[in-house]
Parts: structure tokens; C-alpha cells; sequence
């Protein structure tokens, strides 16, 4: 028999030891504190940083405006259009394949060498730069490996009727649908864009949408299975609605990234001056970031502090407001147990 | 308990934040400080009213040009201009770089190309494996001006042979007392424009030709930027600081930094301006900044032919030069190019 | 009735068992081409990096193994050789970067996950956690200009005017210091999806065992979360070595073989942004090198995450 130890609650080394876990307990509380206070400190500088320079520019021009050589005439319409557009595009596009690959990988994989090497493929791609994703936008999405170009021997073997020159392609409508224009290759419109931005943020959906399926507890899934319904069955209405928050905060910060990015963009082709606004989703492009940053490069300093703090005030306005949205859907569709 | 600790320490960090934002913005380091021009209010802007009866008003299409950051004020404000003339034409500009612009140029992606150099052997081989012809046009002269802080009292003048002395690669120069024995005897700080940047390019270029010096230098003291606002405040804060970069950065902030007159191929020391880069006497740093019009873009889209030929009229590039901060090239310049333009068209 | 109708062999077409089966397998396979499409994705870039990275390589005047070992990188010097073309200075950037940005966004990120999870209300959560989110949103181009505008002096007014010691104007610390900003959402957000996935069950048992706050959080379910974490680890790693903007306008252009972080360096990215907007024309070796680069990024990225995928393997626990 194991001799028993006698710890009653007034030996000294019990004291010691509560008191010492209550210690580190308050220490702990405070660190923890300032991690969290020194992000939002970070965030508090900034954002006050450039309001301070911009506020004053936030105007109706800003917003009525294209760009211009006089800083009083200058607004950023068609980046706003821009960002927007792209970004709902982008979302379309990111979050089916994204969330689709996350339950193919947790639900349906099979635990071999082939799952092991698309995991580390997909964590691989998170961390490739964001301009090699635009130069890659750019062969696949923007020229389509030149085979829609004139001399292609696609071209060639089905007698497409390509249109040359800057703006050129083969256009038709699927179906003959009037509004299904449909342009090959996509050029430098906003299709393009908003497909490489989607190339970008995918590694990072996928990673934390399988995260937030990880995360359901087996006994979930057993007890659908217990109750004879298919594989499907349960995925879609029981283990997705619990793991809808995990997938939207993966979508929140994915899409807040891709709303700031410029080097992609411009490489994949958006223009830096557009003073329209697009009339389809195949038209010339620019995004607020990409303006934002034309305006910090130029010599005067109503351009490069005021207006570029006011455009970036408006950039985090817009992302509130996406946050907004967002978070509201995962509190909205948030299971506790 | 927890909770009232988290409003004060809130508190706290929106105190402190204002703090070190404030002190931040008192120290005049670059960008966000203090606003020091005259407008830092935003003025009502004048709006301008499109010419009524204008022959182009039915002219539709797109314009697309990319290429060089340094022409593209130019182009846009051209574009801008074009727009009260013709409004149904899309103007759309690209930030690619000359060598992207290029690129793209040469598989026939663009109409117009900007380019702060002139075409290099290997993108006209591109070209012509494309099949793309083109037409070049000088439309501009960029004065690249040498600047120092507003305290350097002893640099009155420079001549070609000290820049390439002070910039060549294998430059010995460490301080201002290299240079000569008068100045102070404190290291050089040096702000230049980075590789890959054309203005360094052409810099590069005449230290080549003086002394045969292959590179600029790139040393501890010497700071890179693509960013000539950077370099702006580099040389505004810096006493013993020294670079060069775009007349329109120098333009615009003659208040933070003081030009340098350059000793020209006559012996006179000439300040930039839009007069002395115009007429030639500002050198050997004007640097001449080209568009590249495709040729089939002006035999098949009037909406090119018509941007361009505005581009060299009188109420194109001529009426834009002196806002965006450059100077018109030689007189007739224009003129021949308009020239050029109605001989590539028939 | 589809029941009754189901027994004759005439009508198995209509089985709904059949057609549900189907269903199952066409879903199957649509998924399974979502997972597959990360590979083709991958297969694109690599075709696109190697292709020009190879091209570059078979240029005479450049050697891998000079490439690979070198610690010169000058690629715009008139004389081309391989000597100028040795990649360790931007490697030795873009791993200092990654590093010390590394080491300010895990332990920020993972506090403010425990924090958020574990001590904040649901009402500070709800505020709390969307602000964080919103640090992850704002433009990369901005971070960089912070970087300039206020990191540097912040950085100059502590150590060179009290401790003397020189900061250079562009210096990969404060480049590093906003890009674990820029990171920290990342991270903790993750994280703190994972931890408050873990079942209330197990805190409840540790509590009931008279375990503090402190103790249930790091040692119940921070294990617990394991997975989680790690991978909100690497989404912010890789996202602070892929990062382009801030590090090119904070970090500076300067590709140097230093363990000071208060230099000016140039990481690999920043060095690709700079010839893709420059002004090189594109099949020149300058032009070509961006691909060099991008290939020996996407190799050493494998390569660590081969790496961290084994020792995660040992981790791994899973919970009922």
C-alpha cells in the first residue's frame, strides 16, 4: 500500500503554493491585458495618425471625383466602384472552392500521402508572396497563355472571331443571353482581378475554414450517422452551422486582406488612372489602394498627406463596414454548448 | 472588477495614443506632421465646364497606356484635359514602369506607351517579333535637379565633374571636405534614387560619360528610395545630406530644399526652371520623357489618333506642362511631332 | 408511395436511395476537385517561377551554386557576373524580418486569444475582436508608410539621441515591427476560434479541480486548441515572409549581409516588387532574376513547412 500523504489545507506548503498560483494568476491577467491593449494602441495611432491629416479632405468631391492634377478637383470614384465590385467578386469566387476544399480535406479525405501533400501544399501557398499571384493572374486569368491571342493555333483551328488591339479578345454572349457578355481572355478587367485576388486568399480560407470543421466535436457527426442519414446530410446541417463562425472570421480576414492589396493588382494589370466608371465587369479597373498609394508618391503635399489619409479613411470605413457585416452573420449563426 | 479595470485601462490607451501621436506629428519626420502648406484646408473646388459645342462630343472608345511613373502626370492630366473635349472616350492609365509598360506595349496590349527612356535594343526586337510598329513622340523634359538641405551655405555650385566625383562607384569622397577643403568636414549623407529607377539610370549615364565610372555608389552613407518624397525628407532633415531627383519634387517643396545650380556645357551655373530646361540651357540633366503610340491603334481607332493629336494642340500637353511640374521640350517640338502624326496616319 | 415503388426493379431508377447515393457522389467529387485545385494552383506557380528561373540559370554569365552561396547581390552592375548574383543577403532579409515580426506577433496574438476567449466578456469580445480584424484590413502600403512616419523617429528618439546607437533611415526593425502588426490579427483570431471550440467540459473539469484561470487557460486548453494554434501560427509567418509593400517602402534596398537588425536590408519580395516596377526591360537578366528569387522564396517556404509539418504530427490530440 502507498503510504498516503496528508495535504490538509493549513500545511504551509499549501498556503505557499495557493498563494504563489494566485500570484502568477495576477500577473498573467496583466500581461494578458497588454497584449491585447497593444494591438489596439497600435491600431488607435494610426487610425489617429490619418485622420488628423485626412479628415478634413473627406468631402463629397472625394467621392464624386476621378482623379486629378489639382488636388481640389481630385476624388477617388472609380477606385471605390472598383474595390467594391472586386471585392464581392472576389468573396463569390474564394468562398465555394475555399470552404468546398476544407470539407473535402476534413470530411472526405482519406489519410494518405495524397491528403499529406495537399495540406503542405496549401500551407506552402499562404506564404507565397502576394506579387508572384498577380504575375500568375496574369498568364492564366489576364492572357489565358495566349490562347486567345490572333496567331494562336486555338484561334486558328475554331475560326474565332478575335478583335485585336488593347481591348481585344473574343467576345460573345453565352447562350446569346444579352447581359452574359462574356470576354476571353479577361484582359485587365475586373474578373481577372477579382479571380487572382481569390488565388491569393484561398490558402488562408481553406486553413481556417478546416479549422472551424476540425473543431465540431466527433459526437456530432457520430450522432447523425447513429440516425441513418448520408454523409452530406450531415455535413450540411449539422457540422457546417457550427462551424459557420470559424469559416466567416477566415473570410473576414481574408477579404480584409484583399482589399488592401495593391502590388497584385497593378501587376496583374488595374490601371492606376480610370476616370470612368465601369460600365461592365470587363472594363479597365483601378482599386482604392492602388490610388492611395499614386497619391502618397506625388510631389505635392495635398496629394501625399491629405488626400491620401482622407482615401485611406475611407478604405477602413468600407472594411467596417464588411466586418460589419460579417461578424454580425457568425454572431447571428454562433451554436453554444 | 474585471471589467471596470478594462474601462480605465481603455482610458489609458486612448490617452496615451493621442500622446504619442501628438509627439510624433511634432517632430516634422515625414509624412503625417503637421500640415505645412497653405492648404491644408481643402479649397471649394472650381468646377470646370465642358466646351459646349465640341466636334469630338460623339467620339467613343477606349484609350489604355501604361508605362513609366515619371510621364504618367503628364499623360493623366492630358487625359483629363481630353475629357472636357471629347467625353464619351475612356482614358485609362497604367503605373507599370517603363520596362512593364513596355512589355506590355510590345505584345499589343496598349495603345500608348509612357517611357522615361528611350525604347532599349531588346524590347524593339520584341516589337518587331510581334509585328507592332510604332511611332515615338518627345513630350516632355524632365529637369532632374541636385538638392541639398536649406542649411548647406558652402555648395553654391556644382559642375558635371563633381557629380560624377561625389556619385561614381569607385568615388573616394567620403565627406564635404573631400570635395573641397573649404566645406565642412562631415560625412555626406547621400539620397538617390534606387536601382531600376530611370532617373538614376540617366544620372548613371552622365557619370558614365565624364568618368567613365560604370555605377553609382552604394555605401553606408548612401540611402535608396523609389520614393522621391522619401528622399525629400531625407535631404530636408539632414544638414550635410545630398541627392538629386524630379524637378516637380523640387517645385513643390522649394521650401524644404535647396537646388543647386548645375555648371552647363557653356560654363554657367543655371538653376532648374521651366524657362532654362525649355530652352536648353539647364543641362546636362534635362532628361527627355517619350510616348509610344502603336501604329496599327492609329490607323484603326480615331479615338487614339484624336487623343494624340490634342496631346501636342495647344490645349494639351502645352497647357498642363507647368501644374504637373515638368518643362516643354525644345520649341517645335510639338509641332514636329504633330507632323509626324499626320505622315503615320495616311 | 416512392417507398412501395422502390421494391420493383422497373422503378429502381427512382429509388431515393439511388438518387441520394448519386447526389453523394457527384458532391464528393465536386469537393474533391476543390481540393485538388490548390494543387493546380501550385502547379501554375511553379510553371511560372521555374520556367524563367531556369531560362535565368542557363545564362552564362550566372551559377547557381554562386547564386545559392553568394553573398553579393548587385544585379544592376554594369558588370554582369556571377559574383553579383549571390542570394543569401535577401534571404538573410526576408528570414530577419520574418523572425522578429514572428517573435512580436505570436506571444501578442496568442495573449489576446487567451485573453479574448478565456477572460473577456461576451459584450468586450464582441467589441474587442472586430478591432483586432480591422488591424489585418488596413492597406499594406500603409503599414509601410507608419513604418517611415513614425516607427523610425520613435525608434531614432530612443536609442540614438538616449543610447547612441545609430538607426539607419531604413532599418528592417521597424519594417518587422509593423509587419507583427499587420500579423497579429491573424494569429489571434485563429487561435481563439480554436480555443473557444474546445468543450466548456474540460475547463469545467479543471476548475472543479481547483485549477486558477491562468492554469486552465495554458495548461487544459491551449493543448487543447493545439492544432488551431499552430495553424494561426503559420498563416501569420507566411504571411509576414510573403509580404511585399510594407517591407519595400520600410526595409529599404539595400541587400546586406547583417545580423542588425537597425540596418536597411532588402527582402526578396521587396526586392521583386522593385524590378517589376522599374524600369528593366522584362527579358533582361534583371528582368528574369525576379523569378530566381521568387523560386528560392517558394523552396524555403516548402522546406519549412515540411519541417513544421512533422513536428506538428507528434502534437496532434484530439478531444471528445
Amino acid at each position: 500500500m502507498i503510504a498516503e500523504k496528508k495535504i490538509s489545507t493549513e500545511t504551509n506548503q499549501y498556503k505557499e503554493n495557493i498563494s504563489r498560483r494566485n500570484r502568477t494568476e495576477k500577473i498573467f491577467n496583466v500581461i494578458l491585458l497588454i497584449s491585447v491593449l497593444f494591438g489596439l494602441l497600435m491600431l488607435t495611432v494610426l487610425i489617429i495618425d490619418i485622420a488628423v491629416e485626412g479628415y478634413a479632405w473627406v468631402r463629397p468631391e472625394l467621392f464624386e471625383n476621378y482623379h486629378s492634377r489639382k488636388p481640389e478637383n481630385a476624388g477617388m470614384k472609380s477606385a471605390i466602384a472598383g474595390s467594391i465590385i472586386v471585392i464581392f467578386m472576389t468573396g463569390l469566387f474564394s468562398f465555394p472552392v475555399g470552404v468546398g476544399a476544407a470539407i473535402y480535406l476534413e470530411e472526405y479525405a482519406p489519410k494518405n500521402r495524397l491528403t499529406d501533400f495537399i495540406n503542405l501544399n496549401i500551407n506552402n501557398l499562404a506564404g507565397v508572396p502576394s506579387i508572384v499571384y498577380g504575375m500568375l493572374g496574369l498568364v492564366v486569368f489576364g492572357r489565358m497563355f495566349g490562347l486567345f491571342s490572333i496567331d494562336s493555333w486555338f484561334v486558328k483551328l475554331f475560326n474565332i472571331p478575335i478583335e485585336s488591339g488593347a481591348t481585344g479578345g473574343w467576345k460573345f454572349f453565352l447562350f446569346d443571353i444579352p447581359w452574359l457578355e462574356i470576354h476571353l481572355p479577361f484582359g485587365r478587367s475586373m474578373v481577372a482581378g477579382a479571380l487572382t485576388m481569390s488565388l491569393l486568399i484561398l490558402p488562408v480560407v481553406i486553413i481556417a475554414s478546416r479549422e472551424a470543421i476540425r473543431a465540431v466535436p466527433p459526437s456530432i457527426r457520430e450522432g447523425g450517422y447513429a440516425l441513418g442519414t448520408t454523409k452530406w446530410h450531415v455535413i450540411s446541417t449539422l457540422v457546417l452551422p457550427i462551424a459557420i463562425p470559424g469559416i466567416l472570421t477566415g473570410m473576414i480576414l481574408s477579404l480584409s486582406r484583399a482589399i488592401g492589396e495593391t502590388a497584385p493588382l497593378i501587376i496583374m494589370g488595374a490601371f492606376t488612372y480610370v476616370p470612368f466608371l465601369p460600365k461592365t465587369v470587363w472594363d479597365q479597373f483601378t482599386v482604392i489602394p492602388i490610388q492611395i498609394y499614386n497619391w502618397i508618391t506625388l510631389p505635392q503635399t495635398e496629394y501625399r498627406v491629405h488626400l491620401a489619409g482622407a482615401g485611406i479613411l475611407v478604405l477602413l470605413f468600407i472594411l467596417f463596414l464588411m466586418n460589419g457585416i460579417a461578424i454580425y452573420l457568425r454572431k447571428k449563426f454562433e451554436i453554444k454548448w | 472588477m474585471l471589467r471596470k479595470n478594462i474601462v480605465s485601462l481603455l482610458l489609458v490607451l486612448v490617452i496615451s495614443s493621442l500622446i504619442l501621436a501628438a509627439c510624433s506629428g511634432s517632430n516634422a519626420t515625414p509624412a503625417p506632421s503637421e500640415p505645412e502648406s497653405n492648404q491644408s484646408e481643402p479649397t471649394e473646388a472650381p468646377v470646370s465646364e465642358p466646351a459646349s459645342s465640341s466636334e469630338f462630343v460623339t467620339l467613343e472608345g477606349d484609350v489604355i497606356a501604361d508605362g513609366s511613373s515619371t510621364v504618367f502626370p503628364v499623360t493623366t492630366a492630358v487625359a483629363e484635359e481630353f475629357a472636357l473635349v471629347a467625353p464619351n472616350v475612356r482614358v485609362s492609365v497604367g503605373l507599370s514602369g517603363t520596362g512593364g509598360g513596355f512589355k506590355v506595349f510590345c505584345v499589343g496590349e496598349t495603345d500608348i506607351s509612357d517611357a522615361s527612356r528611350p525604347i532599349k535594343d531588346e524590347e524593339i526586337e520584341v516589337c518587331q517579333s510581334n509585328g507592332i510598329e510604332y511611332v515615338e513622340f518627345l513630350v516632355a523634359l524632365d529637369g532632374l535637379t541636385v538638392m541639398v538641405n536649406p542649411e548647406n551655405d558652402w555648395l553654391t555650385e556644382i559642375s558635371a565633374e563633381q557629380l560624377a566625383a561625389l556619385l561614381g562607384a569607385s568615388s573616394t569622397i567620403t565627406k564635404w571636405s573631400d570635395l573641397d577643403p573649404t566645406y565642412p568636414e562631415e560625412d555626406i549623407l547621400f539620397f538617390i534614387p534606387d536601382p531600376d529607377s530611370g532617373t538614376r539610370d540617366y544620372m548613371k549615364e552622365i557619370v558614365e560619360e565624364v568618368s567613365g565610372d560604370e555605377d553609382l555608389r552604394q555605401d553606408e552613407n548612401t540611402t535608396f528610395s523609389s520614393d522621391d518624397n522619401v528622399l525629400l525628407d531625407g535631404i530636408a532633415n539632414e544638414k550635410y545630406a545630398f541627392g538629386f531627383f524630379g524637378y516637380a519634387y523640387y517645385i513643390n517643396n522649394k521650401d524644404k530644399v535647396k537646388a543647386v545650380p548645375v555648371v552647363n556645357s557653356d560654363g554657367n551655373a543655371v538653376l532648374p526652371s521651366d524657362e532654362t530646361v525649355q530652352n536648353g540651357t539647364y543641362n546636362p540633366l534635362s532628361r527627355p520623357l517619350f510616348i509610344y503610340v502603336n501604329q496599327n491603334s492609329l490607323e484603326t481607332k480615331p479615338q487614339v489618333v484624336e487623343f494624340v493629336r490634342f496631346f501636342f494642340g495647344p490645349d494639351g500637353g502645352q497647357a498642363i506642362m507647368s501644374d504637373v511640374g515638368y518643362s516643354m521640350p525644345p520649341t517645335g517640338t510639338y509641332e514636329a511631332n504633330l507632323e509626324l502624326l499626320a505622315g503615320s496616319i495616311q | 408511395m416512392l417507398r412501395n415503388l422502390s421494391k420493383t426493379s422497373i422503378f429502381s431508377f427512382y429509388n431515393p436511395q439511388r438518387v441520394r447515393n448519386i447526389r453523394e457522389r457527384i458532391i464528393a467529387i465536386i469537393l474533391f476537385g476543390c481540393g485538388i485545385f490548390s494543387i493546380l494552383v501550385t502547379i501554375g506557380i511553379i510553371v511560372s517561377l521555374f520556367s524563367e528561373a531556369i531560362g535565368f540559370f542557363l545564362r552564362p554569365e550566372v551559377n547557381l551554386f554562386t547564386f545559392l552561396t553568394g553573398t553579393n547581390w548587385n544585379p544592376l552592375a554594369s558588370q554582369i557576373s556571377p559574383e553579383n548574383f549571390g542570394v543569401r543577403p535577401l534571404i538573410r532579409g526576408t528570414l530577419m524580418i520574418a523572425v522578429i515580426s514572428g517573435s512580436i506577433a505570436l506571444p501578442l496574438g496568442l495573449g489576446s486569444a487567451i485573453f479574448l476567449s478565456e477572460y473577456a466578456s461576451d459584450r468586450l469580445r464582441s467589441i474587442l475582436k472586430p478591432l483586432l480584424e480591422l488591424l489585418a484590413g488596413i492597406p499594406t502600403v500603409v503599414y509601410g508608410y507608419f513604418a517611415l512616419s513614425f516607427v523610425t523617429p520613435l525608434l531614432k528618439r530612443v536609442l540614438e539621441d538616449q543610447l547612441g546607437i545609430h538607426v539607419s533611415f531604413f532599418n528592417a526593425f521597424s519594417a518587422a515591427v509593423v509587419v507583427g502588426i499587420m500579423i497579429i490579427p491573424n494569429v489571434a483570431s485563429i487561435s481563439e476560434d480554436a480555443m473557444r471550440a474546445v468543450p466548456r467540459s474540460l475547463r469545467e473539469g479543471a476548475y472543479a479541480l481547483g485549477a486558477t484561470k491562468f492554469e486552465v487557460s495554458t495548461k487544459v486548453v491551449v493543448p487543447a486548441a493545439l492544432s488551431g494554434i499552430v495553424s494561426a501560427f503559420i498563416i501569420g509567418i507566411s504571411r509576414a515572409i510573403g509580404e511585399t509593400m510594407a517591407v519595400t517602402i520600410a526595409a529599404g534596398a539595400t541587400p546586406r549581409m547583417t545580423l542588425n537588425p537597425l540596418d536597411g536590408v532588402q527582402t526578396m519580395t521587396a526586392f521583386i516588387v522593385q524590378v517589376s516596377f522599374g524600369d528593366a526591360p522584362a527579358g533582361s537578366i534583371n528582368g528574369q532574376s525576379i523569378f530566381a528569387v521568387g523560386a528560392t522564396l517558394f523552396m524555403m517556404t516548402f522546406v519549412m513547412n515540411i519541417i513544421s509539418a512533422s513536428i506538428l504530427k507528434r502534437f496532434r490530440e484530439v478531444y471528445e
